[in-house]
């Protein structure tokens, strides 16, 4: 059981960049690749170890005009953090 | 019956593997570089590396690989993390660890290498166990230390044979003891000196199972702390491995000559004309030559394969393991139980068996045929060069 740390950082064993050729952003660690839908970039985008998980709920609401994300952005969140993507 | 096709349209190469050089250290006996690797010593010039770089990262490509042999041998190597992290690639060294001093590693910490990987192999020509080989172990821990000193992710890649497999739990106390943060647990696969040696570094089925619930233990009791991958040999299942993700997938290696490759072993394939970065593009190597599209799509698979409902997952395995055990890099990777050759590696796992019954202390004695040590001796000795 895995639980989200309350504010989340990219582990240094990911990075995270836009892909031109690709037309998504990714995540590039050690000789691999994961794909990232808009969403995903977005809240990893905020996990800098800074924003708590509220703060990102709330900036994404902010930025793109509606509400109710606490819910999608917890269960990416939790995945991530399974996978070992955040610390 | 409608079985699945395979989606046409070519997707760009994600991983550049480029294998600076086959000049190395060690002697490892399951070393997959090609046996007759002394017959042509050219190596691609700094720029030359520079250039196929560049063009790899316009088509789309990602990940980027320094590899050989031994990468370090490479004075340039420094030059080539940096030009690499500058185009954007995610820059991953994969090494045995010799030669790695600190200078050379704040170097290329500082051009931006993103990731290391070093690997254990025995560095000594005596069959021992490598743990007790006290002076490999203790460069290795060396090297490992400072690698976490310049705040690096430990990987570590293990390779697996009957020599070591009833060490695993040794081998993952030793590693959480360096501070290990991923640990790769890579069953030898057999190509290049690793087929040469195969009936000496086979395992039994019943090692590998040990070997896998040994892990399985490990890993509930570690938990997060170090992540650990256990690759199984695949003459041991009844599938074969989706190998490099196709060919001509997502994987481009260049070997140290400029010769394009779409996985390591592919040069043991007869009546393939491998396209070479010093004449050709790397957008029409990929995209356009008759090599890279030998074996795309499903237009070449005989039957299983043609029909089989998993062809577009695993692809029909490795077309170089169906050449190296039916002849004809067309047929269904024997691995599969789906071949009509299925037999023949269950034959050699057996095989392996019952050499190890013969002789109960196997897994700790030399084997009765002498191993092939990787060198270059060995390596004109095997494959002379061509009059």
């Amino acid at each position: 059981m895995h639980t989200v740390p309350e504010q989340p950082a990219l582990s240094r064993l990911f990075r995270m960049q836009w892909e031109e050729a690709q037309g998504t952003h990714v995540l590039l660690y050690p000789e691999g690749m994961v794909k990232l839908n808009p969403s995903a970039a977005e809240i990893l985008k905020r996990c800098d170890g800074l924003h708590t998980v509220p703060a990102i709920v709330g900036e994404l609401e902010q930025a793109f005009h509606c509400d109710g994300l606490r819910g999608d952005v917890d269960d990416f969140l939790r995945v991530a953090s399974e996978r070992g993507w955040i610390v | 019956m409608n079985a699945p096709t395979i989606d046409p349209a070519i997707a760009p190469p994600l991983w550049l593997l480029a294998e600076l050089t086959y000049r190395c250290p060690l002697h490892c006996p399951f070393c997959y570089n090609p046996v007759d690797y002394a017959n042509d010593r050219t190596e691609l010039t700094t720029e030359q590396w520079f250039d196929v770089m560049r063009q790899a990262r316009r088509l789309g490509a990602a990940q980027l690989g320094f590899s050989g042999g031994e990468p370090l041998l490479r004075d340039d190597l420094e030059d080539l993390v940096g030009e690499g992290r500058r185009l954007g690639f995610y820059t991953n060294l994969i090494t045995s660890g010799i030669g790695l001093t600190e200078s050379r590693l704040a170097r290329m910490k500082a051009l931006g290498l993103d990731h290391i990987q070093l690997s254990f192999q025995d560095s000594t020509r005596a069959l021992n166990d490598f743990l007790s080989s006290t002076k490999t172990f203790d460069l290795k821990a060396r090297v490992a230390r400072l690698i976490k000193q310049y705040d690096y992710p430990m990987v570590l890649n293990v390779v697996l044979h009957r020599f070591n497999l009833d060490h695993v739990e040794r081998i993952i106390a030793m590693a959480l003891d360096m501070g290990v943060d991923y640990l790769e647990l890579a069953n030898t696969q057999y190509y290049g000196w690793a087929l040469v040696n195969r009936d000496q570094l086979m395992p039994t089925r019943e090692q590998v199972a040990r070997a896998e619930s040994i892990v399985n233990a490990c890993r509930a009791r570690i938990g997060n702390r170090m992540r650990i991958l256990f690759v199984v040999p695949d003459y041991f299942e009844a599938q074969p491995k989706a190998c490099m993700n196709g060919w001509g997938g997502v994987f481009l290696g260049i070997a140290p000559d400029g010769t394009a490759l779409p996985c390591h072993a592919a040069r043991t394939l007869p009546g393939i004309d491998f396209p070479n970065v010093r004449t050709t593009t790397v957008k029409e190597i990929w995209y356009d030559s008759a090599a890279f599209n030998r074996y795309r799509g499903d237009a070449w698979m005989k039957d299983p394969c043609r029909t089989c409902d998993d062809k577009a997952k695993d692809f029909g395995g490795c077309r170089c393991q169906a050449y190296a055990m039916t002849g004809d890099a067309a047929n269904a990777d024997p691995v599969c139980a789906k071949s009509a050759r299925h037999g023949d590696v269950q034959t050699i796992v057996l095989h392996a068996q019952r050499a190890q019954q013969r002789a109960p202390d196997a897994a700790t004695s030399p084997p009765a045929q002498p191993i092939v040590f990787r060198s270059d001796v060995n390596s004109l000795k095997v494959s002379p060069p061509c009059p």
